[in-house]
């Protein structure tokens, strides 16, 4: 297992994810001896998972049963634990495309925070690219660094405990692709250029405020960044549901000489709706080129 | 750390034969570089024979003829800007009599050679209402002109999103109206990357194809499949992959899945393609017929010269014979190797976005994927959708659905200015994304894990859609 490559067989040391119902999966690390609590009873390591096939159900002592999963960044985003407020999918798949990331880019970002975007990004560089990733908070460079480990992608990824905006992303002219989160991406802009190969490459900046948007715009014209352009998206989930509408009673047909129908007093249709409430706003993605120089 | 390394600059070279994409303001076409060939785009003809040996990105100027120039280096200072502008428009009258120039006049401009930045200039200073604008509505106006008359291209190096963003802008038929957005998330929820096997069923004339590939950087594998004679790959040679990204390009006919499927697949030499063997026996009984009919005549004429022809179309027609069979087994190479590759029910992942209904396919491709892999099917429209989510409920083997669409945004971002773009795309298509699960036979396993609430009232006959 590792998260830039799919394997068949479950191995002690892997990270699986138990898949127990929509919306309710679970990371776990396997070892060999250990037991892990579902909502359906506990799952014995060594007889349930080490040896078993990735996708397999796996019955837990209470009597039911879950799913093991192969991890992806994917399914990481959905459950990795928090440190930050993290990227989710949506925007993640955009930024990729935008950022024109494949096998063999070289890729800044900053701040790491949790590691959902980077997870994402040595997937999809993987295994001739390499990403440098800059974090301020010391505990936080830290964990990003042990769980590359776990994960099995620590010879493709750098993580730099430094602020972006003073020291920068501790390399120069070899960056395909510059990716910013922080509070003042403005103030990493000088940064992000001198990152970027001679050749040019590609920046997106991820702002929550439009505040930090237009400032953030007005320095990359500054420094001759061109093709800027500000885009948000948002996914609307359908919820796929039978719904039974009820027909109404008019009363007998005058002039009808048929038996009245009393058989169907509904109709069942098969739709989606959304749901109650959406994700409105994650952040402003701000895209732009840096041109030969 | 390292500084610069030197870009191989043979990479970064246009040369003939290079697939590009030609850019001017927010309009893209990708064309294929070639010798003495016109070129249309935006309304302008040239040749790209002064491109070849220029870098990607570089900007060029239409000449008149045709020919590419380089841009001179850009001038950092806006020339076109004027001292005087109005606080607001209350005193403008929009009479269209503010423009001195006529059409006949900018043409005769157009024709003595002036740039198009000088032509602007000209309608600046031909304008009677140009100084009592508003410096915001004096940006607006050269910004338009700008487009209008600056007729730059730059040339550009493919790449997924500038082809993906030029299908959506020109021919959104071609592509099932499957916008850049959408096409990003169905890379990013298949989990595309380099070293898995992943099979392709597309009619989108080979753009997600393509994407796919890019993704995948040449390592692993790609299989699509396809209906009909052939599979459409035109959006993929767009890409200009190099030539070792091919190899790892593999296809397969949809109407052989039954039979790879029920293991009744024939591969020997002597059946490779049905449609092949009659033709190629009409052709051997065709060429036995004019063997026959040959000795006919030659007892009629001895003309030597005559003899000499004869031997001429009999050497040709045996060697396109060779020829074509030669091509037979190529084919059932190629489509043994496919079938290789799909025989073991073990691909990583499933990707389908096409004009077809997508239940049947959906449900006639999972069959060849492993167990804990993602697949995405992206349809135009959002019924046939919920009928494969439906379908997948009470089947089993997947978890995780989701139909989902997203929603796309642009922003004008100007000091003062900022607020969405005026026009904003209606709809980018939907996705049902899920991961496959190990096949399960029994179905009480799906009332157990359902995601619906319970229907309250007892279900009564099922009105079925149409």
């Amino acid at each position: 297992m590792s998260f830039v490559e799919y394997s068949e067989i479950i191995q002690e040391g892997d990270v699986v994810i138990i898949f127990q119902g929509h919306e309710s999966m679970m990371p776990i690390k396997v070892q060999s001896g250990a037991q892990t609590q579902t909502r359906y009873g506990a799952i014995r390591h060594s007889s349930d998972l080490i040896g078993q096939r990735f996708g397999s159900k796996v019955t837990c002592s209470k009597g039911g049963w879950v799913y093991v999963l192969h991890p992806t960044p994917e399914l990481w985003t959905v459950n990795l634990p928090h440190r930050t407020q993290i990227l989710y999918t949506t925007d993640i798949a955009n930024i990729t495309l935008m950022l024109e990331l494949k096998p063999g880019s070289v890729v800044c970002e900053s701040g790491t925070g949790s590691g959902s975007l980077s997870h994402s990004i040595l997937r999809t560089i993987a295994p001739t690219g390499h990403l440098h990733t800059v974090e301020f908070h010391a505990q936080r460079a830290e964990k990003a660094m042990q769980e590359f480990k776990e994960h099995k992608v620590s010879h493709l990824v750098t993580v730099r405990n430094q602020d972006v905006c003073k020291d920068g992303f501790g390399i120069t002219g070899i960056a395909d692709a510059v990716f910013l989160d922080i509070p003042s991406p403005w103030e990493a802009i000088t940064h992000a250029k001198s990152a970027i190969k001679r050749k040019g490459g590609r920046v997106c900046s991820f702002s929550p405020c439009i505040e930090q948007v237009q400032r953030t715009c007005e320095a990359l014209l500054d420094h001759g960044f061109e093709e800027i352009c500000t885009l948000e998206v948002l996914l609307r989930v359908h919820d796929v549901r039978t719904v039974t509408l009820p027909l109404p009673d008019f009363g007998p047909e005058e002039d009808s000489t048929d038996i009245p129908n009393t058989g169907n007093t509904s109709v069942i249709c098969r739709t989606a709706t959304p749901p109650r409430e959406m994700a409105g706003h994650t952040g402003y993605l701000t895209f732009a080129t840096k041109p030969r120089d | 750390m390292a500084e610069s390394v030197n870009d191989s600059d043979a990479e970064s070279r246009i040369s003939f034969g290079d697939y590009v994409v030609l850019k001017r303001g927010d309009v893209f076409k990708s064309v294929q570089v070639e010798n003495k060939k016109k070129v249309i785009f935006e309304k302008q003809w040239f040749f790209l024979d002064n491109a070849v040996g220029q870098l990607f990105g570089t900007r060029f100027e239409i000449e008149a003829g045709g020919s590419l120039k380089l841009k001179a280096a850009k001038h950092s200072g806006d020339s076109l800007d004027s001292k005087e502008a109005g606080q607001d428009n209350r005193h403008i009258l929009d009479d269209g009599k503010s423009q001195k120039l006529t059409r006949d006049d900018i043409e005769t401009l157009k024709e003595q050679g002036l740039k198009g930045q000088e032509i602007v200039q000209q309608l600046i200073d031909n304008s009677t209402t140009f100084k009592d604008k508003t410096e915001f509505a004096q940006e607006k106006y050269i910004k338009k002109k700008k487009k209008k008359y600056e007729s730059d291209i730059t040339i550009l190096k493919p790449s997924t999103r500038l082809l993906a963003m030029m299908y959506h802008g020109r021919e959104p038929g071609k592509i099932c109206h499957l916008r850049y957005d959408t096409l990003a998330q169905i890379l990013t929820l298949g989990n595309i990357h380099a070293g898995s096997k992943i099979l392709v069923f597309e009619t989108c004339a080979g753009l997600v194809l393509g994407s796919v590939m890019e993704r995948m950087g040449g390592f692993g594998s790609v299989i699509q499949m396809y209906p009909g004679g052939g599979p459409t790959r035109a959006g993929m040679e767009s890409f200009g992959f190099p030539s070792h990204f091919h190899e790892t390009l593999h296809e397969f006919p949809l109407c052989k899945v039954n039979a790879l499927l029920a293991g009744t697949l024939d591969l020997s030499e002597k059946d490779a393609d049905g449609n092949r063997r009659s033709e190629s026996s009409q052709e051997t009984s065709g060429v036995s017929e004019e063997r026959s009919s040959e000795p006919q005549s030659m007892e009629v004429s001895v003309d030597p010269q005559e003899e000499m022809r004869r031997v001429e179309r009999e050497r040709l027609r045996e060697q396109k014979a060779q020829e074509k069979k030669v091509k037979m087994e190529e084919k059932r190479k190629k489509l043994a190797s496919a079938a290789a590759l799909l025989e073991g029910r073990n691909a990583d992942g499933l990707v389908i976005a096409s004009r077809f209904h997508p239940c049947p396919v959906l449900m006639g491709l999972l069959k060849f994927i492993a167990p804990s892999r993602p697949f995405v099917v992206y349809c135009q429209y959002r019924e046939p959708l919920i009928e494969c989510y439906t379908k997948l409920r009470e089947q089993g083997g997947a978890i995780s659905l989701r139909l989902t669409d997203s929603w796309l945004r642009h922003y004008q971002v100007l000091p003062n200015r900022t607020h969405p773009v005026l026009l904003m795309s209606g709809g980018g298509g939907y996705l049902l994304s899920g991961t496959t699960v190990a096949a399960d036979a029994a179905k009480t396993r799906n009332q157990h894990k359902s995601e619906e609430p319970v229907a309250k009232r007892l279900k009564l006959d099922e009105i079925s859609s149409a």
